[in-house]
């Protein structure tokens, strides 16, 4: 491939974008350099605070506040702005509030978020803010305008365009209205766009389709595209040339291809390398075998639940009632690892709660017997009657920052559980938090620090630590690695798997992440809509799915090797009788 | 299985570990109080709001004459001037704080008395002066006021007179113990009502919620000055001052406690879902124990703020109520009774000093709304 000076778009030269509050500097972007061609796809890859959303939003110059460009150019080249005169345009050097980098931005460069219900205004239709977008840039009246926003709405795949122009964005899915954020970014032709981290909100299936359209319409147009993520599957399915980005420095550059086969860098080749662990099962899932006759700790039998909407004085039930739950059953064997797998809205979440009985389950039955008692039906149990039960099946939340108390201590956090059931006091607590600490991984002198001092890592160790204070028999992990970057993914499913063979634990681990199931699960059940459509082995699961939605879930996948790019082709899965 | 094994592993600490600040142990009200700090209006309003109340309590001591001395020689006399320095007979500057007299002539058609400052005659003032004998907080019996004349008898007049020849500089401290207690003694009463009914109504839902939200959005829609006005008339004249104090409050919470009640709730609502609350659920706490050790904390910060800023509304209530009459009467002091005095425009003409008390009323007012916002702002410091 021929590379001259006439395909660059855009050049980054030595950027840098600190943030100065009054207690310290924050180098966001360190010294940056990037180069973007027409119709080539830059990723910018980095783990959470890299510095990669800074760094796009120093190109539009909309930094925010305290945030200030330091140093560097941004240079536009080939520009069709009357006031640049054809010359090349430093973007950093303009006024972030002025008039001419507001004609820069939208219609030379373009931008699309992560979260596309955050930036569609919810009073306007989609219709309307495409046509302002239009208008904005380029002489059109209304009828021209309007006519315009159909075609785009059509040329990103939005089904009955002409009638998708007059909805609202709280009418479309999340995929539709990202793919709607995207026909309002290109409507002016922009010689760039920015995509920052625009699936990663999505469903693994709808990303595989956002991102196949991305493709198809730079294509179309020839545009520059700087995507940014933190997923290396979706650098492998859509890059050209990829940056890595650590502490706000460009740590290693290069073609797709290189920087997968042969990583320079010690930050890419650690980085990557914890993306290919969670490729394959672990090592001490693989050691691990099921004790021959064990017995089986939890049997759940059409488990049914339905939101009903909220009966109110001028409200009748019945409208608008969702069964999240329908007819599910599975057991567990002692010292098992079941995974629920599934997109938001199957009701994984639900059914793990609904087993803790956190929600109150409408129908069906859940067997849990505890180390040498007999078996108990949790459902048929009233609510005050479920805290002896809790000291045996414990939940990891999702969100290692909304679940430890911010006005607690560790010391408190941990030990609350001990407290409550009676099991410890005084220096004896004390002593067992600092046993539980040293045991995740913490550090016991910390114990009397708040929640706010640790890192997503250290704060999911404290959830778990307080998970195992009452020597559970079953955890239910809800999520409990997604808000984690990929390379403390693997740490934390490694400390499960240790207090898994340790406490002789059985796991239900619910992740919208396959490869988390695949890692440390015995077996797998996929959901959808409420059902479990298929359940079985992991490896069986994984390698030779047998029903179809599991089919479309795979093979939607992005795999972090760009040479099998395309080679698995897409399924999609239509129900039938969809509503 | 032992409880030793885990800790026999020593694991080494993972790779994420990072050295931790000095904010790492902060506790709430450290961090509060930091960020309490930044904000500077705030600060400086709390100095002002530290020293009303220390006014309040100590107003006895402060007041260089009893709020109901009156002297008919100088009635609507104008401030006088302190001044701190004297030229003694040699002509050197001393030190002599002093107040000079007035000069009383009256106009033969009008029969108005005008006062004319008279440099010739000097009051002599000083510090810790003694005085009548008189009660601190009606127990100890004092001899000594902070400021006054050193010649008993002699007009002082820091902030003028008014129709009777009363003290209006006395008047306005005793009046503020009445104005700030009254906002306090309201707030608390509202504060009862409102956490208590506005925690049943968010933590249980259901019917309890119905019927407590429907509650307060009657008393809502009631018409309040009218209520107040009508309250205030139906109180018989003839009960003894501090009865009538009482009811005041009471008539004034009545009211107050609804937004409270509101507040609350919302707090409690949002708590309820989150996930350290279910979380401590699991832990196997305790209905009370998950109310008062998991969720207080979180809102109570919040609700110091909400308080602070309703204190305001109060006071500006029992002003206006004492100013149309309605409220306190006479014999109490507070700043609308003061005020009462200033209603006509003769007082606008020939005494402004009148409208002393209302400048009083907007400083603490200003004051309290100032240090609620920086609570509030203060209230949630985990929010970045």
């Amino acid at each position: 491939m021929t590379e001259t000076d006439g395909d660059i778009v855009l050049e980054v030269k030595d950027l840098s974008t600190w943030f100065e509050t009054r207690h310290e500097t924050v180098k966001a972007v360190d010294h940056v350099s990037l180069t973007l061609r027409h119709g080539r796809t830059l990723c910018v890859v980095g783990e959470s605070g890299s510095g990669k959303s800074v760094t796009a939003r120093s190109i539009l110059n909309i930094v925010p506040k305290p945030g200030r460009i330091v140093t560097g150019e941004v240079i536009l080249h080939n520009s069709t702005l009357e006031w640049a005169g054809g010359k090349p345009i430093d973007l950093a050097a303009l006024h972030p509030r002025g008039r001419r980098i507001r004609t820069v931005r939208g219609r030379e460069i373009a931008m699309i978020f992560q979260e596309p219900m955050a930036s569609l205004s919810p009073v306007h239709t989609i219709g309307s803010q495409i046509v302002e977008a239009i208008r904005l840039h380029r002489r059109m009246n209304q009828a021209e305008a309007r006519a315009l926003a159909v075609e785009m709405l059509d040329r990103v795949r939005i089904p009955r365009p002409s009638q998708a122009v007059d909805s609202y964005p709280f009418e479309f899915s999340g995929g539709m209205r990202q793919r709607a954020m995207t026909a309002m970014a290109l409507v002016c032709e922009p010689k760039l766009l920015i995509a920052d981290e625009p699936t990663t909100a999505l469903d693994v299936t709808t990303q595989a389709e956002i991102l196949e359209l991305m493709k198809n319409l730079q294509s179309l147009y020839g545009m520059a595209l700087m995507f940014i993520t933190h997923d290396m599957g979706v650098v492998a399915e859509i890059a050209d040339e990829v940056a890595v980005m650590h502490q706000g420095r460009v740590v290693e550059h290069g073609p797709v291809n290189a920087i997968f086969a042969a990583p320079q860098h010690p930050y890419t080749q650690r980085l990557l390398n914890s993306v290919l662990v969670l490729e394959r099962r672990s090592h001490r899932a693989l050691g691990r075998s099921l004790r021959p006759g064990a017995d089986t700790i939890l049997d759940v039998e059409n488990l049914g639940m339905r939101f009903d909407s909220r009966r109110g004085l001028f409200r009748t039930s019945g409208e608008g009632a969702v069964q999240a739950l329908d007819s599910v059953a599975f057991s567990l064997a002692r010292g098992e690892s079941l995974g629920i797998v599934g997109e938001s809205g199957s009701g994984k979440t639900t059914l793990g709660r609904c087993v803790l009985r956190i929600l109150e389950p409408t129908s069906g039955r859940i067997r849990f017997k505890r180390r040498s008692r007999e078996p108990v039906d949790l459902a048929a149990l009233p609510a005050p009657a479920m805290k002896p039960y809790w000291e045996a099946m414990r939940l990891i939340f999702q969100d290692p920052f909304a679940s430890l108390n911010p006005r607690m201590t560790l010391l408190q956090i941990i030990g609350e559980p001990l407290r409550n059931y009676g099991i410890a006091s005084g220096s004896e607590l004390e002593h067992r938090v600092a046993t539980l600490m040293q045991r995740v991984g913490l550090s016991p002198e910390t114990m009397r620090r708040y929640p706010h001092a640790f890192s997503g890592g250290q704060r999911q160790r404290i959830g778990i630590a307080r998970a195992i204070a009452l020597k559970p028999e079953l955890i239910v992990a809800d999520e409990a690695t997604s808000a984690l970057d990929v390379s403390l993914r693997a740490q934390i499913l490694d400390l499960l798997l240790d207090l898994g063979h340790e406490l002789e634990l059985s796991y239900i681990i619910i992740s919208h992440d396959i490869s988390v199931i695949r890692y440390m699960c015995d077996r797998v059940a996929v959901m959808h809509r409420g059902r479990i459509v298929e359940i079985g082995e992991t490896g069986s699961v994984c390698d030779d799915p047998q029903h179809p939605y599991t089919r479309s879930l795979i093979s939607a996948i992005p795999k972090p090797d760009p040479r099998q790019r395309g080679r698995a082709g897409r399924i999609r899965y239509q129900p039938n009788g969809a509503n | 299985m032992t409880a030793s094994s885990p800790a026999a592993t020593g694991d080494p600490l993972p790779p994420d570990t990072v050295p931790l600040g000095p904010a790492g142990s902060a506790s709430q009200l450290r961090l509060m109080w930091g960020q309490f700090k930044r904000h500077r209006m705030a600060m400086v309003s709390a100095i002002v709001l530290i020293m009303i109340y220390l006014t309040a309590a100590f107003c006895e001591f402060l007041a260089p004459f009893s709020p109901i001395a009156f002297n008919p020689r100088y009635t609507y006399a104008p401030p006088q001037r302190l001044h701190l320095f004297d030229r003694d007979a040699a002509g050197q500057l001393v030190f002599m704080p002093h107040v000079n007299g007035y000069k009383v002539t009256i106009d033969p058609v009008a029969l108005r008395r005008t006062f004319i400052v008279d440099d010739k005659v000097k009051h002599p003032v000083g510090l810790f002066v003694a005085s009548e004998p008189y009660q601190m907080w009606g127990l100890i019996t004092l001899r000594r006021k902070l400021i006054g004349p050193l010649v008993k008898g002699d007009p002082m007049y820091l902030l003028g007179a008014d129709r009777l020849g009363r003290d209006m500089l006395s008047r306005i401290l005793y009046g503020t113990r009445i104005s700030m207690t009254i906002g306090l003694i309201g707030v608390t009463l509202s504060l009862v009502l409102g956490i208590v009914l506005g925690g049943l109504s968010g933590y249980y839902g259901g019917w309890i919620d119905h019927i407590i939200q429907r509650t307060i959005e009657f008393v809502l829609s009631l018409p309040t000055t009218p209520l107040w006005l009508g309250l205030a008339a139906a109180m018989p004249t003839n009960w003894p001052p501090l009865r009538i104090y009482l009811c005041i409050t009471i008539i004034l919470s009545l009211i107050g406690w609804t937004s409270l009640a509101r507040v609350v709730r919302g707090r409690f609502l949002s708590l309820r879902t989150e996930d350290f609350v279910t979380a401590a659920r699991l832990d196997g706490a305790g209905e009370s124990r998950i109310i008062f050790r998991h969720m207080a904390p979180s809102f109570i910060s919040h609700i110091i703020a909400e308080v602070s800023l309703a204190i305001p509304g109060m006071i500006l209530a029992e002003t206006a109520l004492s100013f149309l009459g309605l409220g306190l009467q006479p014999p109490m002091v507070s700043w609308g009774v003061l005020l009462q005095e200033a209603q006509n425009i003769r007082a606008i003409a020939t005494a402004p000093w009148l409208f002393a008390p209302g400048i009083a009323v907007v400083i603490a007012v200003l004051a309290l709304n100032f240090v609620g916002d920086g609570l509030r702002d203060a209230a949630d410091p985990y929010r970045q």
